[in-house]
């Protein structure tokens, strides 16, 4: 765990040093933008409700179009090998990237900032949620990058770890949207999975340590499974 | 220094590797030979920990792969088959990457690189992208990769694979500079390049080692015994081959090329380690036979190579 910012380091500059992070960053702020100021003059509310609910549809595709190279360019290029025979450890190396996926979805929400100051002064904002919401975030942003950085270690292929990593995200997030279809008594437990549910709670400005639990595990669970995925790839 | 135990790797149930053993000693430059697929890269990739052994036991220094991963990878410098790097940084940016990596102190960085630009040629293309290099700039990156934190160990997975003659010959000059203090591993199905470089040359066939010798002692004596050729005139070929077999240590006389009327050639296999050309001569001056050519044929590597690669090839 000593060497993981050196990584972080070398992969954020990749982004910055390349267009993929400005334009990743733009299309996420053009599109968030939109949809939020569209609604917002009409519904005539001094809050960033409709944003956060936004978010985790943005998020499952923007993230995963983040990570979806940091395992699978590697993988590609056979540059992995590189990596993987100098004095670091697998667990670095997956912290690391990790991290770079938290660190630009930091980056993403650092230009929404402006919205709740420049709310702020058209009418009363409730702080609470909006602390809340952009905290639930960057746990939301982690744990879709774990889970984006799971499917890109699974292939060589960058579209097919973006469609992956997509997925997955995008049934996360709706899945508590269609209990309809499940069967009673799995419902609970089926809204417990969701990834949009949990950040709901958050973006209430209610921050309960059940929600931070369950992105932690997701967490956890993608970086876990990523290491696994490239312990086979061998 | 290096040990390897029956190390074995299977692919599934391809085996790419079969049960081979060998020592490398501290300074020694061995050479990996072998055609295409025979397990050389598999080896190699074993010895650098990328991947675990299906069976057997590497030990580096006392230390083994499986267990101590990390101060072996510490102690060893690696170039990978094809220089994989990041395409879009600059080589400036990567060599300092890999300097931080392998712990080398930020203050010691600058110097640090200045001098592998030096030694491997890349001061003047440190601030352009990796992917913007020739093959050749390309590889010597790889070197300056592997050779980062000075590793006791360098191993090179064909290091002069797509560069032209005068790069061939500047990277061979330059593993034998570093060769001079290093231990060097490195595989090559060239052998010309073996042969200019190594101390010692393994080959490898089909994931089995079928020879395993200094480099001088593989070319002279090992393996077959040298071979003769005479082409005379004014001879009878049967009364030839009765009066050269009946020589102490000849394994065979055969008549090569068509006979004309001017000469005569034969072909003579001596046994192994032994010098017949003077026991041959004299025999020839007793007769009244004109003697038009009369040498040695050196044994090269790619003879012995060939007849190695064929006879496990005829066993299978």
């Amino acid at each position: 765990m000593r060497q993981f910012h050196h990584i972080l380091k070398k992969e954020c500059s990749g982004y910055f040093a390349s267009p993929i992070g400005y334009i990743v960053i733009a299309v996420f702020l053009v599109v968030a933008g939109w949809f939020f100021f569209s609604a917002f003059f009409i519904y005539d509310q001094a809050s960033m409700r409709n944003f956060f609910n936004l978010l985790p549809v943005i998020f499952s595709f923007v993230i995963p179009a983040i990570t979806m190279r940091l395992f699978s360019e590697e993988l590609n290029t056979g540059s992995y090998e590189l990596i993987a025979t100098m004095p670091v450890t697998r667990t670095d190396i997956i912290i690391g990237k990790f991290a770079t996926g938290v660190v630009m979805t930091a980056a993403m929400l650092v230009p929404t900032l402006a919205y709740p100051l420049s709310i702020s002064f058209l009418g009363d904002l409730d702080w609470g949620p909006v602390i809340g919401g952009y905290i639930g975030a960057l746990l939301l942003g982690g744990a879709f990058s774990a889970i984006g950085l799971f499917a890109s270690s699974l292939t060589r292929n960058q579209i097919i770890a973006f469609i992956l990593g997509a997925a997955i995200c995008v049934g996360l997030t709706m899945i508590n949207k269609m209990l309809i279809f499940f069967p009673a008594e799995a419902v609970d437990v089926i809204e417990y999975l969701g990834a949009g549910y949990h950040f709901e709670n958050i973006s209430k400005g209610v921050i309960d340590t059940r929600d931070i639990i369950y992105f932690l595990s997701i967490m956890f669970l993608g970086l876990y499974a990523t290491g696994i995925s490239l312990q086979y790839k061998k | 220094m290096i040990h390897v135990e029956e190390l074995t790797k299977y692919y599934n149930d391809f085996c790419a590797v079969d049960h081979i053993r060998f020592d490398v000693n501290r300074g020694e430059i061995l050479g990996l030979l072998g055609p295409n697929g025979a397990g050389k890269t598999t080896t190699l990739k074993m010895l650098t920990g990328f991947f675990p052994p299906s069976d057997g036991e590497i030990r580096i220094n006392d230390l083994t792969v499986t267990e101590n991963p990390l101060e072996i990878k510490q102690m060893l410098g690696y170039l990978p088959e094809s220089s994989p790097f990041y395409r879009d940084m600059l080589v400036y940016d990567y060599l300092s990457y890999v300097a931080a990596v392998r712990g080398i102190s930020s203050d010691k960085i600058p110097g640090r690189l200045k001098y592998l630009a030096e030694l491997c040629g890349l001061s003047q293309v440190m601030h352009k992208a990796v992917g913007e290099l020739s093959k050749g700039l390309n590889q010597r990156v790889g070197l300056a990769h592997a050779m980062m934190n000075d590793p006791e160990i360098l191993i090179l997975d064909e290091p002069t694979q797509g560069l032209d003659p005068n790069q061939i010959a500047e990277i061979r000059s330059l593993i034998k500079k570093i060769g001079e203090e290093k231990t060097i591993i490195f595989s090559t199905h060239i052998l010309s390049e073996a042969e200019a470089t190594c101390d010692r040359i393994m080959i490898i066939d089909q994931g089995k080692i079928v020879a395993d010798d200094a480099t001088e002692a593989l070319k002279h004596g090992t393996g077959r015994g040298a071979l003769l050729h005479v082409s005379l005139k004014n001879a009878d070929p049967e009364h030839v081959r009765a009066t050269i077999e009946s020589i102490d240590g000849v394994e065979s006389v055969r008549q090569s090329g068509a006979e004309t009327d001017e000469a005569i050639g034969f072909n003579i296999r001596c046994s192994p380690r032994q010098d017949l050309r003077e026991s041959v001569y004299k025999a020839i001056k007793q007769t009244d036979w004109t003697l038009l050519d009369f040498h040695q044929e050196a044994q090269t590597l790619e003879s012995i190579f060939s007849s190695l690669t064929r006879q496990v090839n005829k066993e299978n």
